[in-house]
């Protein structure tokens, strides 16, 4: 089934009756050449291009839940390429054209909103920083603009520019960056990798990988036991665990990271805001909420929800920057479990076993990634060469010490990022 | 949620610097070789469910302590301090 404007017309004008289910729900083969193990977002697009790119169609997704129940459901939406570090730039980059691509491509509407993100800065340091990092994005080829206290305030009448403790100075916009809708990113990949011939096999939690002779040979599961020449971990949120089954210990701790949406309300907010002090940024969905987020609460956690403390300096940063905010209500807020790597940026990577391969470590930034990160892995998968734009994302970084990509400059430390 | 610190008692976690899994008391060798060091600064067993952590009582009593936690459902399960803790593993080895 292809959508189309006539084709929505004329099941509107027939009472809705002709949809069909978008993938088929299957049971799993005895063998794959491909096992992906994760069903989330990024799981998802590897499968959908491991097809479109490879050609191949023997390829199993194994989702412990639902399809694009984890993290792809629990983000705050944000697409954006303004990267500065040699390695995450020329990755974010070129996920940012996919994105550009990707309803075309996967005939979905993922509601991708190219509505532009502002980063603010609040002092003449900042501000030097800001045009640092905005001429790193414009090398690497994509856009970002400088923009001036009166260009700001027509733009954003509604923040707070003369706070006697954040001032505000400026900011830079990237234009092409923005929002879109998350779960159809999940639905769209499926219905895309589905309509290629990939089994996406649902209820099916991986317990345990079978490594003869430091090659993989099967995975077993709560559906019984999967052969597979190779299996692709990439379930960011439970990396540890699935990567101890075979045998690995990997340079991550999961933390947990907030969210929150108010009520629905008018238009208001156009842009993706983030604040320059203290951790704090914001859009508006197409519903009307306002969809905000802040810092990791810094301890490590798999609860999915967060504590009091970060809420209380989330909504700080909220009033600090824009009062009118105070009278909104907050509807909801949830918690996210990331995969923290010590340098703040992601793994995609082959391991010591042959045939096993790894995707994770998307700290708070996976969202974005999707589509770049299901390309650059597919590529790893069918061909064991790294794909350029993502290159950098060793596994070995931390012990070799070459290629960190401390985006924060804070240090390639756990607990700093 | 509230920690327990041995000396305090149960305090708001606002009291408290988190620093990493109580693994890093346990230093190897200098020259234990670049895996093993790798393995200790880098790598985690990051479970979900029972873990020990490390933490500084910075606004408190300015120790360093374990605490034994749930990293599922957030229950503080015990707590000793980090020296304490640091003794006892190196009297066993």
């Amino acid at each position: 089934m292809r959508f189309s404007g006539f084709g929505i017309l004329k099941q509107g004008l027939t009472g809705n009756k002709g949809w069909t289910a978008h993938w088929r729900n299957q049971k799993p083969k005895e063998a794959y050449d491909v096992v992906i193990i994760g069903g989330g977002g990024h799981g998802l697009a590897t499968a959908y291009y491991l097809a479109k790119n490879h050609g191949l169609n023997n390829i199993a997704v194994l989702e412990k839940g639902h399809l694009g129940g984890g993290n792809i459901g629990r983000n705050t939406t944000i697409v954006r390429a303004n990267y500065m570090m040699p390695g995450n730039s020329e990755f974010y980059s070129h996920s940012l054209k996919l994105w550009e691509g990707m309803e075309q491509d996967l005939n979905f509407n993922t509601m991708h909103s190219q509505r532009g993100q502002v980063a603010l800065f609040h002092s003449e340091a900042q501000r030097d920083t800001a045009v640092r990092r905005a001429n790193a994005i414009i090398n690497q080829g994509d856009d970002a603009e400088l923009l001036s206290k009166g260009q700001l305030r027509k733009m954003l009448p509604y923040l707070n520019y003369d706070s006697a403790r954040f001032p505000i100075y400026g900011g830079i916009i990237q234009k092409r960056a923005g929002t879109a809708r998350h779960d159809a990113v999940a639905w769209g990949y499926a219905r895309g990798a589905d309509s290629r011939g990939v089994d996406l096999i649902q209820n099916c939690e991986v317990t345990g990988i079978d490594i003869q002779s430091g090659q993989v040979k099967s995975v077993q599961t709560t559906q019984g036991a999967i052969w597979a020449k190779k299996v692709a971990i990439v379930v960011a949120g439970r990396s540890s665990l699935v990567a101890g089954m075979a045998g690995m210990r990997l340079p991550i701790e999961s933390h947990v990271l907030q969210a929150f949406v108010t009520e629905g309300l008018k238009a208001c907010v156009d842009k993706v805001i983030s604040f320059g002090m203290g951790h704090f940024y914001i859009s508006q969905s197409d519903k009307g909420g306002l969809v905000f987020g802040g810092n990791l609460d810094y301890y490590s956690s798999y609860a999915s929800r967060g504590n009091l403390p970060m809420k209380e300096h989330v909504m700080e940063a909220a009033m600090a920057l824009m009062p009118m905010i105070g009278k909104a209500k907050v509807l909801r807020s949830w918690g996210g479990i990331m995969d923290m790597t010590p340098d703040g940026s992601p793994i995609i990577d082959k391991t010591d076993v042959d045939g096993l391969y790894l995707n994770c470590g998307w700290c708070y930034g996976g969202f974005k990634a999707v589509p770049g990160s299901g390309y650059s892995f597919a590529h790893l998968i069918a061909t064991d060469n790294h794909h350029g734009p993502a290159a950098g994302f060793r596994l070995d970084r931390f012990r070799t010490g070459y290629g960190l990509m401390d985006e924060e400059g804070t240090g390639a430390q756990h607990n700093l990022h | 949620m509230r920690l327990l610190c041995p000396n305090c008692g149960e305090r708001d976690v606002r009291e408290f610097y988190y620093q990493s899994t109580a693994g890093a008391l346990i230093r190897p060798d200098l020259d234990a070789g670049e895996v093993v060091w790798d393995n200790y600064l880098h790598n985690r067993d990051n479970p979900a469910g029972k873990t020990e952590d490390l933490w500084y009582h910075e606004a408190g009593c300015n120790a360093w302590i374990v605490v034994i936690r749930n990293t599922v459902s957030h229950e503080v399960l015990d707590a000793e301090l980090a020296a304490d803790k640091r003794r006892d593993t190196e009297a066993k080895k």
